[in-house]
């Protein structure tokens, strides 16, 4: 067991814990985009910044992966963490503005303009669509390629994947594509349950784990 | 491509821990490139997902998923070698070659790339031309350049290139001198070190010029043979940090005056290295 102090409260929590684990089981809210329970932490967003350490010794840290250790002071709302907090949404509002789960976050701590340049990405590059597929799924359909300003989300080789499931496990926890499926195009429909009126999950899969919402195909009646 | 070569080179490397990346630069180095069929083998033999073979062939520069050009142009883009007109380089190249940077040109002689620093920040901007290096590179020389690969960089004349240029090699620990000009190699003050292999101990002279592979030694050293260096001065190990992009042996590794680092092959007769400025190969 380990103890430490969030906000000055001491708390107790299992060897193993995060920093975030310990602050909310006291209630502290701290806010996170790339956090999912059920998914393994990744640190991709440092939305959940905290500041940890006292004196001349203190640091910032994204709380969903950083490990509780004992005897250490957190912070979740000082100065220096409110000033990272509005830069990070910021950034995210300067990569992503039409995302209603980034809007909704910079609604929530007041942040009605950002500093830089705007670009409309489809992706912030939050990884939970990769853990979901990875982790939740068993799929390991897509993954992260390239690297640094080339950094994408995708199949290999972008063709068709032979992994995928269609799930919608992906589209379902994307905060930045909002892309829901509309079956306009019916290569790159989700499952295509809506057009052929029959539960396609049922008929090509013994697990159904369909997590996209509201697709119906699975709630059709059976013959 | 067959999946059997694949296979082969898969077998080859079992025993390697970083596996994939050994794997796949095998693959690289025979094909030339990573073709598509190649990757979905290799996840098949190892097990690994497509997905993360294809995110490790996507992360690394040195791996290309498009047949490349028979010589490799890379333009180094690095923070010195862009403030010395790294980029106007790279434009030069674009002009004479006719082709894009990434691209491969028609006549599939030449594939042009940009690296960010390849150590060598003091002799800016830098060029390598298939694993040969070209330092203080200027918009005159690129034609030179494309026109020399094409001749065959293996038989430009060292004693008259005016591309060869001497260094000045010092300990990466306690900085003193290497160079002994007591000792003229290629007419240039030589790079004195100490090694140590098969149990014998004694000096090693290198050539300090570009592209020269002159050495001599107290003792012959046998071809393939893995050896140790040492300052002579404070007798730490010149050891690098990498091992070797060709055999995998550890590299040696030593400082030039005035900023970069040297990397060579620790085995006599392997050509790998990281700044072709000494040659102990
Ligand atoms: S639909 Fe499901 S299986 Fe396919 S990529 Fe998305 S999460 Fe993975
Ligand atoms: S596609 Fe969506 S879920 Fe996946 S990394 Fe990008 S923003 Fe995150
Ligand atoms: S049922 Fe829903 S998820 Fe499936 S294809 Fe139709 S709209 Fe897309
Ligand atoms: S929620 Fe912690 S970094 Fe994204
Ligand atoms: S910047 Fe070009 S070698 Fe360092
Ligand atoms: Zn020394
Ligand atoms: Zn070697």
């Amino acid at each position: 067991m380990i103890t430490l102090k969030i906000n000055g409260l001491p708390v107790t929590v299992d060897k193993g814990a995060t920093l975030l684990e310990a602050i909310r089981f006291l209630g502290f809210h701290v806010p996170t985009l790339c956090h999912m329970e059920g998914l393994s932490p990744m640190g991709a967003c440092r939305l959940c910044v905290v500041e940890i350490g006292n004196g001349n010794n203190n640091k910032l840290v994204s709380s969903c992966t950083y490990p509780a250790q004992e005897g250490l002071n957190v912070r979740t709302s000082s100065t220096r963490v409110m000033n990272a907090r509005k830069m990070i949404i910021e950034l995210l509002l300067a990569t992503a503005p039409q995302s209603k789960t980034i809007q909704d976050i910079a609604a929530k701590y007041d942040v009605r303009r950002q500093r830089f340049r705007q670009r409309y990405e489809s992706c912030i590059l939050c990884g939970l669509c990769v853990r979901m597929c990875e982790e939740q799924m068993m799929a390991k359909a897509i993954g992260f390629r390239g690297r640094g300003d080339r950094r994408s989300i995708g199949t290999p080789f972008d063709s068709k994947s032979e992994k995928c499931r269609l799930c919608g496990g992906c589209l379902y926890v994307c905060p930045a594509c909002e892309l829901r499926c509309t079956y306009t195009e019916p290569d790159k429909a989700v499952c295509g349950g809506c057009a052929n009126l029959s539960p396609p999950c049922l008929i090509n899969y013994d697990d159904v784990m369909c997590y996209m919402d509201p697709c119906v195909a699975c709630e059709l009646p059976k013959e | 491509m067959s999946a059997d070569s694949i296979r082969k080179i898969i077998d080859d490397t079992r025993d390697q821990p970083a596996n994939i990346i050994v794997v796949l630069e095998d693959i690289q180095a025979k094909f030339g490139y990573l073709p598509e069929e190649s990757l979905r083998v290799v996840a098949e033999e190892t097990g690994q997902s497509l997905v993360d073979i294809y995110g490790v062939a996507t992360f690394y520069k040195t791996f290309s998923l498009k047949p490349r050009g028979q010589h490799r142009v890379s333009v180094c883009l690095g923070t010195a070698c862009h403030v010395r007109g790294g980029p106007s380089i790279e434009k030069a190249f674009q002009r004479a070659l006719n082709c894009k940077t990434g691209e491969t040109t028609d006549d599939k002689k030449f594939t042009l790339e940009t690296v960010a620093c390849l150590g060598a920040c003091a002799l800016g901007p830098i060029v390598v031309v298939d694993q040969h290096y070209f330092s203080k590179v200027t918009i005159d020389d690129v034609r030179r350049v494309v026109r020399k690969t094409l001749e065959g960089l293996d038989k430009v004349d060292i004693t008259k290139d005016k591309s060869v240029f001497p260094v000045e090699i010092i300990c990466s620990r306690c900085a003193h001198s290497l160079m002994d000009p007591t000792f003229l190699i290629d007419d240039y003050p030589s790079v004195r070190v100490t090694i140590y292999f098969e149990r014998m101990h004694g000096w090693l002279r290198l050539s300090s010029v570009y592209g020269s592979y002159n050495i001599e030694s107290e003792y012959e050293i046998p071809m393939d043979a893995v050896v140790n260096i040492f300052c002579p001065h404070c007798h730490t190990e010149l050891k690098g940090n990498i091992p070797c992009p060709e055999c995998h042996a550890p590299m040696v590794s030593m400082v030039v005056r005035g900023g970069g680092v040297v990397q060579i092959c620790s085995r006599r007769g392997c050509k790998g290295h990281m700044l072709d400025v000494t040659g102990m190969n």
